[in-house]
């Protein structure tokens, strides 16, 4: 069995590594979109951003004002000190508690949190004895620290899907599978080799990316490279089984496009790839827990970040495995290797 | 008394409906051990749906395929070569890659010198699959169907799309397996390679067995009193393919 996995995966692993067009895109483009991206984006969030350490809409307004305040996006927390790691890393201007008594924090390093600490005095008729100052001290994450896993985990997620998904339904198409139908290689054994072979192509590829944008851009990393590393495997069998579901039955190549398409957007943009989902609706976040790329995110994020270890990212690498499992069990049920 | 001989293969009453279309309409047939059986008919007779069904590659709608007396399954993919009518290898794989592996795939294992010697392909060995010929790439197809020693190889249309000079030495390699022993299965439209190559055929139309024996019975039964037997070494008009195979030879190229 496992003789046969290796050959199908060697065989793979050097279709994809000599097919050298596509291997150069799947390195030039997320390097290209970290760097394009942090030079267009870095510094340039417009909105105030505030953290509301109770719901928002349950404060009464015409006591606090200051939540009428235009052009502040207002976000509620429950957790003080994920909120105040917020502030510290300047991805919160202003983080406030209404208490009683009334309770803020600022990082005085922070040129937003200078102003929208000014917002917030007015507010309060100028009266600052009325509310509790508090400072946190710390560097800001630029958009390059935010965005990177962002783009390493879509980067992930595109060749997961489409270099398992389109490969199996071109085999299919071609009568590559009808061939190896023929031998005493089982479906499981198959699926296993291409599951394998793109996840450590994938990892290779996430890695050299990686170094290369941490290099050159001095990225934040706070936590371990074996928990994100771990992350990151989780994640791929996660997306290449995903994109396994796809290519299961479908026979032309245009068809599974369109359905990779269609998975892939929607995770892309409810994953919170390009921007944090922190403040959509309660629906959106359900719908986004859903996608493997959101946990994927979470997690990486959570780790090069806020130096989450393995135990802190543990629930989200269990969802991530279930969703394998589920995604995987799937594939199985219903693949077939020939064209009819 | 003669001996009942071992029948390598034998097909039960197979029935392949698609929407529409009756592809194949209760086709039963044996194959003895050690014989070339061959499946002649006309472009959409029901030949290759057939033999994939045989071979497991295509699910029949009824019916039932016998290896060695027992129901073909786990044993009968060990142990049988495959060459399909059309089949893509992968891209940037070369020849040696390709024929390694899958003979990983198998736990019956042959020499792989010896195949790579008996289909010519020791020059090619290096060569990406995307930039063989069409007489090199079947040659690798046949050499892929023997990795595994296979006591029964099918050989669908094997020779379609190939010179004179190819398809003669594609004959002379089918018949040296042959004598190593193996059962095949031929499909074929052209008459003349069934002739050549086959002990028994049958011949299917509108995915029936219209008549099936050895090619001399049938010829006699159809034409016996037409007939007129000339000493071996035939008297014909000399063809094309005869001026063809005059003039560039009857080797293989590279």
């Amino acid at each position: 069995m496992w003789r046969r996995i290796y050959a199908i995966f060697k065989a793979r692993n050097r279709e994809f590594m000599r097919d050298r067009a596509s291997l150069s895109w799947n390195l030039i483009l997320p390097v290209a979109l970290v760097f394009g991206l942090s030079f267009a984006f870095d510094g340039q969030r417009d909105e105030y951003t505030v953290g509301v350490l109770q719901d928002a809409a349950e404060v009464d307004t015409a006591e606090h004002p200051f939540l009428d305040t235009k052009y502040v996006r207002f976000v509620a927390y429950d957790d003080l000190d994920e909120a105040m790691r917020k502030v510290e890393r300047h991805q919160l201007d202003l983080l406030i508690d209404f208490g009683p008594p009334t309770r803020y924090w600022v990082n005085p390093t922070a040129p937003k949190g200078y102003f929208i600490e000014f917002a917030l005095l007015q507010s309060s008729s100028g009266d600052s004895d009325l509310v509790t100052r508090e400072q946190i001290a710390g560097e800001p994450v630029r958009y390059a620290d935010w965005v990177l896993p962002g783009i390493l985990g879509m980067n992930m997620m595109f060749s997961c899907m489409f270099g398992v998904g389109y490969v199996v339904v071109r085999y299919r198409k071609n009568g590559f599978l009808k061939r190896l139908r023929a031998t005493p290689l089982t479906s499981l054994e198959f699926i296993t080799a291409q599951v394998a072979s793109r996840m450590v192509l994938i990892m290779i590829i996430t890695a050299f990316v990686y170094t290369g944008t941490h290099l050159l851009l001095d990225t934040r990393m706070e936590g371990s490279y074996l928990t994100l590393f771990a992350v990151g495997i989780v994640g791929a069998i996660s997306m290449v089984s995903l994109g396994l579901i796809v290519s299961a039955r479908v026979m032309s190549e245009e068809l599974a496009g369109g359905l990779l398409n269609m998975i892939n957007w929607p995770m892309m943009l409810l994953s919170g790839v390009w921007f944090s989902l922190e403040g959509t609706g309660e629906t959106v976040q359900l719908i986004s827990k859903l996608f493997p790329l959101t946990h994927v995110l979470d997690s990486a994020r959570a780790v090069i970040l806020d130096g989450a270890t393995f135990g802190d990212v543990a629930p989200s690498l269990a969802a991530l495995t279930l969703l394998s499992a589920v995604f995987l069990g799937i594939g199985a049920a219903i693949f077939r290797w020939e064209r009819f | 008394m003669t001996d009942t001989p071992t029948m390598a293969l034998e097909a039960r009453h197979l029935v392949k409906q698609y929407p529409g279309v009756l592809a194949v309409d209760g086709v039963s047939f044996a194959v003895p051990e050690g014989t070339c059986f061959g499946l002649l008919g006309p472009n959409g007779a029901g030949k290759t749906t057939t033999v994939e069904i045989i071979e497991g590659v295509t699910r029949p709608t009824s019916g039932d395929v016998y290896y060695y007396g027992e129901i073909a399954g786990a044993r009968f993919r060990e142990e049988t070569g495959v060459q399909f009518q059309s089949t893509a290898l992968q891209d940037f794989i070369t020849v040696r890659e390709t024929l390694e592996m899958f003979h990983a795939l198998y736990e019956r294992q042959a020499d792989l010198d010896h195949v790579i010697e008996q289909c010519s392909l020791g020059d090619l060995l290096d060569r990406d699959n995307r930039k063989l010929s069409g007489g090199q790439r079947q040659r690798l197809l046949l050499a892929v169907a023997l990795v595994n020693r296979p006591k029964l190889v099918f050989l669908d249309e094997p020779t379609t799309g190939l010179d004179p000079q190819a398809r003669r030495n594609f004959w002379a390699l089918v018949q040296s397996i042959r004598e190593e022993g193996a059962t095949i299965v031929l499909t074929t439209h052209y008459m003349d390679e069934a002739h050549v190559l086959c002990d028994e055929i049958a011949i299917m139309d509108e995915g029936k067995i219209v008549t099936q024996g050895s090619p001399e019975a049938l010829l006699h039964d159809r034409y016996g009193d037409k007939l007129i037997n000339l000493p071996h070494g035939e008297i014909r008009r000399p063809n094309l393919e005869d001026l063809f195979l005059d003039l560039t030879g009857h080797s293989l190229r590279a």
